[in-house]
């Protein structure tokens, strides 16, 4: 087994994205440029993403961490999406929700396993932080094997 | 023009100004125009009135558009509406017209922006930030005892305008004739979706193009009390723009659809008095007024000059505002009622038509009933209580506003003159021009909040203690309401002609193919014969294709 790379040096990969129907992408769009301008490697999509398509994505692209920005309601994916995470093996991929996100919703995020909820007016160096802070756990957390 | 007194008296304040405050910074509003500490007829002199501001409803048309303005008639209070099911939409907005809202206007669904029926969506997502309003039945339901007659209609209906097409196979239906019907397409600038809008992108540029065309023909002819055209700078605005860029871009989509009018043959007095715009309002009290001032002023101007428009109607800038809800804070959410006043007070002294304010609870969820009420509250507050109303365009004559006028004037036509040479909006979206502007202009602003040289209140500023107590909520849709809606929407399919349905169908099909037939006639069509607006959709993106916007990252 090749050694893991240290963890105080890695480049965080994060997947920015949005998943269902709403399109306002001007905060996932600062979001990737606040994470690339802090040295992280970004992975942006458009908007409406398929929670299948990110799950493809974390797989083919060695995702750290998902930031999904919700603006309209599609948080309410996320269970399903962090479902999906595990059924395809990558419990360890951590995943950040920014947006419009009520309190009662931020409970129900949090017990399905999703990180930390940014929301509005969320500060560049918190989320920065926050991110980095995970990306080195998901880097940490042994690796799955899969059997194909 | 001063006089010599008043030129030693300037001096004489301005080494007292520099005495008491020798650090002062230099301050810039959001549109980076630099903003000094007293303004004088130094800056404007009034001997300039004549060309400059003339009087409202005649001549340059900076004092506002009638000449009665919101002495003869105050702006139309149009508070969106979106809830769940028809049924629960319709309820909603009898209590809104009970307490003073006197146009109406319908938000669906998020599904339908993407052109989805019910059955094709996660039901999670149903109806959480508008009505789900899928075919004529629905539309029915929706409206049912409101008088369409005698109410205008504000639809948030993008191109194919399916929901439009929902009202008039409605209107038929009740017997209401399609003249008597009035309103606006509020979703019909498909530039504007596709460079700050993605939600509501769903065909690509060149069929968008076609369709809207169609439409205003079709509207023209058949339903000639409609505002075809709603030229939307609040995308672009709440997108990151500045306020002079949001105006400036704006005119030059209203002069890529007018040029695109022309090229179908339309005269410009046929269609310009049916052009109407849509308007973002930030917390930037002084520099909102000065845009929309400017803005009429240079649109009167290139309606007349760039256009030849003869009818004094041609050169009206009509204009529908909303409150910014990029300006609303989530922390201490009852401030926002303070916001939405201000950002109210500068669309009115900007001499709008017709006004949405925001829910204080914008950056919460789906506004509540509560917020929902005092928005409107507010309205009436600033209108009856406040003398907004009495004296048309109050602030005019100020030093300030009418430097600050013509300087984003100065903007405005820098901008128009960059696109022009650019080939106009549609090639400066398409190349991903003005996209590149806006996102520039989006991470500047970002970054003097950031760095709390602009300061939001609560926000990175004077922060307390959090109380999620304030923090009530929009409860999501009862899932036993959407599960009935789905049922209604299969018996509805299963229940019409299914030849007339494919018979429409091949229509839209055939239309969309030839280049001489009205696609939007065959979308109206089909939707009396009870096709959904996803079949529609889908039928016109297999043709027109669906086109990803272009993201500039």
């Amino acid at each position: 087994m090749v050694e893991s790379e240290s963890v105080e040096t890695i480049i965080p990969r994060i997947l920015v994205t949005k998943i269902g129907l709403d399109g306002h992408d001007r905060g996932s769009r600062i979001i990737a440029a606040w994470l690339r301008d802090a040295g992280m490697e970004v992975i942006y999509t458009a908007p409406w993403q398929k929670i299948s398509t990110v799950v493809k994505l974390v797989k083919e692209e060695d995702v750290d961490v998902i930031g999904l920005s919700s603006l309209a309601t599609d948080h309410l994916l996320v269970p399903k999406l962090m479902d999906a995470l595990r059924e395809g093996g990558y419990q360890h991929v951590r995943v950040v929700v920014g947006g419009i996100v009520p309190d009662a919703d931020e409970a129900i995020l949090l017990d399905a396993g999703v990180s930390r909820v940014f929301h509005t007016g969320s500060a560049k160096e918190e989320v920065v932080q926050w991110v980095g802070k995970f990306a080195k756990e998901a880097r940490k957390a042994p690796a799955v094997v899969t059997f194909e | 023009m001063t006089d010599k007194k008043t030129d030693i008296e300037n001096k004489q304040w301005q080494e007292n100004y520099k005495k008491l405050l020798p650090d002062d910074k230099a301050r810039s509003n959001r549109s980076n125009i630099k903003i000094k500490p007293l303004y004088t007829p130094k800056d404007w002199d009034s001997n300039r009135y004549a060309d400059e501001l003339g009087f409202p409803g005649q001549g340059p048309m900076t004092r506002g558009i009638y000449p009665t303005m919101h002495r003869g008639q105050t702006w139309s209070q149009r508070q969106l509406i979106g809830l769940a099911t028809p049924e629960l939409y319709n309820a909603r907005v009898k209590q809104m017209i009970a307490i003073g809202a006197n146009a109406l206007s319908m938000i669906p669904c998020n599904s339908i922006y993407r052109g989805l029926d019910v059955d094709e969506v996660d039901p999670v997502l149903l109806g959480t930030c508008g009505v789900t309003v899928n075919t004529v039945d629905d539309m029915a339901r929706c409206l049912d005892g409101i008088p369409i007659d005698k109410m205008s209609i504000g639809l948030n209906d993008p191109i194919p305008f399916t929901m439009l097409a929902q009202v008039l196979a409605h209107a038929k239906n009740i017997g209401v004739p399609w003249e008597k019907l009035t309103g606006t397409s509020n979703q019909s600038d498909y530039i504007s979706h596709f460079v700050a809008n993605h939600m509501f992108y769903r065909i690509a540029l060149k069929g968008s193009r076609r369709i809207q065309m169609d439409q205003i023909i079709f509207l023209k002819e058949h339903c000639p009390g409609w505002n075809p055209i709603s030229i939307v700078g609040q995308h672009m605005q709440q997108a990151g723009a500045t306020p002079a860029e949001a105006m400036g871009l704006t005119l030059c989509t209203g002069i890529q659809y007018a040029k695109d009018c022309i090229e179908r043959g339309l005269e410009p007095d046929a269609f310009l008095p049916r052009f109407t715009f849509f308007f973002d309002i930030s917390i930037s009290f002084f520099e909102e007024i000065a845009k929309f001032r400017a803005g009429r002023r240079v649109w009167a101007r290139l309606t007349k000059e760039r256009f030849g428009a003869k009818d004094p109607k041609s050169s009206r800038f009509k204009f529908h505002c909303q409150t910014s809800g990029v300006d609303l804070t989530r922390v201490q959410p009852l401030n926002n009622i303070a916001r939405v006043a201000i950002q109210g007070m500068a669309g009115i002294l900007g001499g709008c038509q017709s006004m949405h304010t925001d829910g204080y609870d914008e950056a919460l969820s789906c506004p509540t009933e509560e917020a929902a009420l005092i928005s409107v509250a507010t309205q009436n507050i600033l209108k009856d209580e406040a003398g907004m109303t009495d004296v048309i365009d109050a602030l005019g004559g100020s030093y300030y506003l009418e430097t600050l006028t013509n300087q984003m004037e100065e903007q405005i036509e820098a901008i128009i003159a960059r696109i022009d040479e650019a080939g106009g909006m549609f090639e400066a979206v398409e190349s991903g021009l003005v996209q590149g502007m806006i996102g520039e202009s989006s991470m500047a602003y970002q970054e003097k909040v950031d760095s709390g040289e602009h300061k939001i209140v609560g926000v990175n500023a004077y922060q307390i203690e959090d109380d999620p107590t304030l923090r009530k909520t929009q409860p999501w849709p009862d899932q036993d309401d959407m599960t009935r809606q789905i049922e209604l929407f299969g018996q509805f399919k299963e229940e019409r002609d299914q030849a007339e349905v494919q018979r429409a169908l091949d229509n839209l099909v055939a239309a969309a193919r030839s280049d001489d037939q009205n696609v939007y006639e065959q979308i109206v069509q089909a939707t009396m014969s009870n096709v959904t607006q996803g079949e529609i959709i889908s039928c016109l993106r297999e043709e027109f294709g669906f086109g990803h916007p272009l993201v500039m990252a």
